[in-house]
């Protein structure tokens, strides 16, 4: 294939020619354009399915309960009475502690591979995060139940508590698995994400603004706070976002290290629960079909959730660089 | 500033060098050929290893391979070549959010579809379940490398008369097959480490098997019992089959990564 | 190496019979997924032509994947309720298999000593009603212990489990308030606590997080030496859980019991001396009939064989080997599994 390649730029002449050119009289062609159809409407198909699914069995649930579902916090499978409030707030919660540990360092890792890293130290730098969301989440939790939990317990908690204990989301009791645990582990899972989104973002800002920012006098660093991160703004947003619709969802590591408890707390010491960790644990063990079906509920409201969220990162990313397939990988 | 940001980028990599530096020194000694090599014992008693999960996981994660890439490639061949209209638009964006579908979400899935009416649990709804993740990852993979094929290739094929198939298979889609298959490694390795989807699935083995229509252990889903157990002996095999998940995943990286440089000279 | 080794696996996956074995699964409770794991591994080695796999994925689980006949047999030390059994159509017999008791394990480090809880202090600690451990009632009962001053931080379970219904179900009956507040059942409203995931994630946890309470099955707490406490009984007396104790809970329980008993019985806080209160039996649920008359015998077979002889392994494995007056109880009521119209078990060798 790398024959043809040299001598055959000049037949290059816009696709609309192409297209009229190949339009299918020939049946192979048609054949072939109907196989990687059907494949691709696989995907649609997938969705559809999806969806249906889930509603299906979330439906006995719906009925009952209706909006306090979303609204109300008691689970009580004795009564048969289910309430996802505590897990809603707890997806949310743990996300945003990760986010909020997570958008520097990922912003960072981003601005330094593309304006400040020096050339050697690229490659392995961008491959070593990339890694980062290599790790399988099950062995993120081993980590933490392991590595984490025991570290914070005796090294970080204490000092916490010491100076900011007055807060509310710093009081209670610690016991080791906690919302604070479950979103430092979503944090480093979610960095990769985020810094290999931003920093497609911050590529396909056009050099023409950083070089107007440096020939007005600015520093480097000042080029990249005024001139690249603006441009990039709407893009920067849907990466965190991206990341967001990551930590939603993720849920083997969280299991693990976040308590597994139906409460809403503020403080962050405190065990908590998160949706796709309630059914992990519940799913296969729900005795009642009411139960079963709540979980269902549970499902399709995340899986609502995370679509929306999603939704919204790809617009905003496609705003800065178009057409990308933001998410499949990590840089 | 800069030190600052650099500074920052070094703690955002501190973790994966913590959890390697880990998993050497509580997994390492524990790798020895009995580990590979045998079965578990009764729980409380000390040895065995996880043979059957290793082999579980490769018979899982291939058939998922063999049932995703296909599909998923062929989704991407389409997105690239005729995906221009509101269909291409419709199919890509879905394929963006099935991507960011939890995979827990897609483990009640397979567990609706096809545990429940079968009756039993098996290997191959673990697989389906692994699958539908890889399908819409190396859909998208498999697009961004097609179009990077430069439009003169094409055109020089369809001026020499090949039919548009023959260009599309012979000639984009050889072009672009070191990406594909980067982006088909990546996607498999992607999917060798998820628990999520197997817990409701795969339901797990005691013992070795090799059957596709039964109950099977995977490497992630015995982490993940081993880790949550009480057992000292348990936690030891967890962090040996971590270390041992987490070579194969990088491995896979890693080789995607050469296939894909050897292509491309450098990225 | 690495190629010996891969020849090796292919081996051994060449080794294996294939088609003419017979593969039964079966998942539920995790109480006593010791010792049947250990019979499993056993009971797969020395039969040939039959491989048993067992999941410990908590009671209710055993309950739901029975009821929906994704497993062969389920496992549960809670009893399926009425209204569950309606829903199989009455398919399903409960079979004993060994009786465990419930140990309450803490993490008090410098405390050597087992602790000693009355009903209501264990009540109150996981109604949130004492929050620390040198709580003045705590110390009435523990004279001789020298209590940190830690907080009480309680564990329970946070999947459906049969542990978590016979916890409940003593509580129930020893505690008022419990009973009204939160009642009994595989998985219930917790007041206070964190959950961890199966016996295993329960007693992980206590293990690791010092002034934490808990409770899981005597087995675990002993095979991981867990600091684990008297309780007293209804006659007054502190009770170490032991496999005495739990055999002379059962020993009461039998008395109750007839030959056309379902075995669906509780036997926790029962009287006589020196019984353990938390108590139970674990069941093994099977259906009356089955499809496939060879997978069905299969299974009969090996529930007769854990019911008998591997009965012996139990004290070991901290469990209490059923009383022998059920034996025949036990028979009777295999035989009477059918697939097809045809039973598929003519009774013992």
């Amino acid at each position: 294939m790398t024959i043809i390649a040299p001598n055959l730029g000049a037949a290059a002449r816009g696709t609309a020619a192409t297209r009229r050119m190949t339009r299918g009289a020939n049946p192979a062609d048609r054949a072939y354009q109907a196989v990687v159809t059907a494949l691709a409407l696989a995907l649609p198909a997938l969705l559809l399915a999806l969806i249906v699914e889930l509603t299906i069995n979330a439906w006995p649930s719906i009925e009952r309960f209706g909006w306090a579902f979303v609204f109300t916090a008691t689970w009580d499978p004795v009564a048969d009475v289910y309430g996802a409030g505590p897990l809603i707030f707890g997806t949310l919660a743990s996300s945003v502690v990760a986010l909020l540990l997570a958008v520097p360092m990922a912003f960072s890792v981003a601005i330094f591979l593309t304006e400040f890293a020096p050339r050697w130290l690229r490659r392995p730098l961008g491959f070593l995060v990339e890694l980062l969301a290599a790790v399988p989440s099950v062995v993120y939790g081993l980590w933490g139940i392991f590595v984490l939990i025991p570290f914070l317990r005796t090294v970080v908690v204490p000092p916490l508590k010491a100076a900011f204990g007055w807060l509310p989301f710093f009081q209670g009791v610690f016991y080791g698995n906690s919302m604070l645990a479950g979103g430092i582990i979503l944090a480093v899972m979610v960095v990769p994400y985020i810094a290999a989104v931003s920093r497609e973002v911050l590529n396909a800002v056009p050099s023409s603004q950083r070089e107007a920012a440096l020939a007005l006098g600015a520093t480097r660093w000042e080029a990249v706070w005024m001139a690249v991160l603006p441009y990039g703004r709407a893009g920067l947003v849907g990466a965190v976002m991206l990341g967001l619709g990551r930590a939603l969802g993720e849920t083997m590591a969280v299991t693990m290290v976040i308590g597994n408890r139906h409460d809403i707390s503020l403080s962050l010491l405190q065990p908590g629960y998160t949706m796709a960790a309630a059914i992990a644990n519940e799913f296969s063990e729900a005795t009642t079909s009411l139960y079963l079906s709540a979980l269902f509920e549970v499902g399709l409201t995340l899986f609502v959730i995370t679509v929306l969220v999603n939704a919204a990162a790809r617009l905003l990313v496609w705003r800065t660089a178009p057409g990308r397939a933001v998410g499949t990988r990590a840089l | 500033m800069t030190a600052l940001v650099g500074m920052l980028s070094a703690l955002a990599v501190l973790p994966l060098i913590l959890i390697f530096g880990y998993l050497i020194l509580k997994g390492a000694s524990s790798l020895n050929l009995e580990f590979f090599l045998s079965n578990p014992v009764p729980a409380g008693q000390s040895g065995g290893g996880v043979a059957h999960a290793i082999v579980g996981s490769g018979i899982i994660v291939g058939l998922a391979a063999l049932v995703g890439l296909p599909v998923g490639i062929g989704a991407g061949i389409f997105l690239a070549e005729y995906g221009s209209g509101r269909l291409g638009w419709t199919v890509r964006f879905v394929a963006d959010v099935l991507n960011g579908t939890p995979s827990i979400i897609i483990g009640i899935f397979a567990w609706t579809w096809i545990v429940r009416p079968q009756g039993h649990f098996s290997a191959f709804a673990g697989a389906v379940a692994l699958a539908v993740i890889l399908i819409p990852l190396v859909a998208r993979t498999t697009e961004e490398m097609v179009r990077l094929v430069p439009h003169s290739l094409r055109e020089a094929a369809l001026a020499l008369g090949y039919p548009r198939w023959r260009t599309s298979l012979s000639i984009v889609v050889r072009t672009a097959l070191a990406g594909i298959v980067t982006g088909g490694l990546v996607g498999v390795a992607r999917v060798a480490g998820e628990t999520a989807p197997l817990l409701f699935t795969t339901l797990g083995n005691l013992n070795f098997s090799t059957h596709v229509t039964e109950p099977m252990q995977a490497l992630p889903l015995q982490i993940y019992v081993y880790a949550t157990g009480p057992f000292p002996e348990w936690h030891r095999l967890a962090w040996a089959a971590s270390l041992v998940l987490i070579l194969l995943v990088f491995g896979l990286a890693l080789v995607a990564r050469r296939v894909a440089a050897n292509r491309y000279g450098t990225r | 190496m690495a190629r010996s080794l891969l020849v090796a696996l292919i081996g051994s996956a060449l080794a294996l019979p294939a088609g003419a074995q017979i593969k039964l699964t079966g998942a539920g409770a995790t109480f006593p997924n010791i010792i049947y794991q250990d019979w499993v591994l056993t009971y797969n080695k020395q039969t040939r032509g039959v491989q048993l796999n067992y999941q410990s994925i908590g009671s209710g689980g055993g309950i739901r994947q029975f009821s929906e006949n994704t497993v062969d047999f389920g496992g549960s030390d809670a009893p399926m309720n009425d209204s569950a059994i309606a829903a199989v159509g009455g398919n399903v017999l409960h079979l004993p298999t060994v009786l465990g008791g419930l140990a309450v394990i803490y993490n008090l480090r410098g405390v050597s000593v087992p602790m000693r809880f009355t009903p209501q202090i264990v009540a109150d600690m996981f109604l949130g009603r004492l929050t620390t451990w040198n709580d003045p009632r705590i110390a009435a009962v523990n004279p001789n212990v020298q209590l940190p001053r830690s907080d009480i931080l309680v564990v329970h379970r946070s999947d459906g489990s049969g542990t978590t219904y016979v916890f409940t179900d003593y509580l129930s009956k020893v505690s008022p308030e419990w009973q009204r507040r939160v009642g009994r059942g595989t998985s219930v409203n917790w007041p206070v606590g964190l959950g961890g995931r199966g016996n295993e994630g329960v007693a992980a946890t206590v293990a690791q997080t010092p002034g934490a309470v808990g409770y899981v099955e005597l087995g675990y707490a002993e095979a991981n030496q867990l600091q684990h406490g008297q309780v007293q009984n209804r006659t007054g007396q502190f009770v170490t859980p032991s496999v005495e104790s739990v055999t002379a809970a059962a020993a009461g329980a039998m008395a109750e019991m007839g030959p056309d008993t379902d075995f669906r019985v509780s036997i926790t806080n029962p009287g006589g001396a020196g019984a353990y209160p938390i108590a139970s039996f674990t069941w093994l649920l099977l259906r009356k009939q089955y499809a496939d008359a060879a997978k069905a015998g299969a299974l009969v077979s090996f529930v007769w064989w854990a019911v008998t002889e591997g009965q012996a392994v139990a004290p070991r494995l901290g469990y209490a080997p059923l009383p022998p007056a059920l034996r025949p109880w036990i028979e009777t009521r295999l035989k009477t599994i059918t697939a097809g119209g045809r039973p598929v078990w003519p009774g013992p060798k």
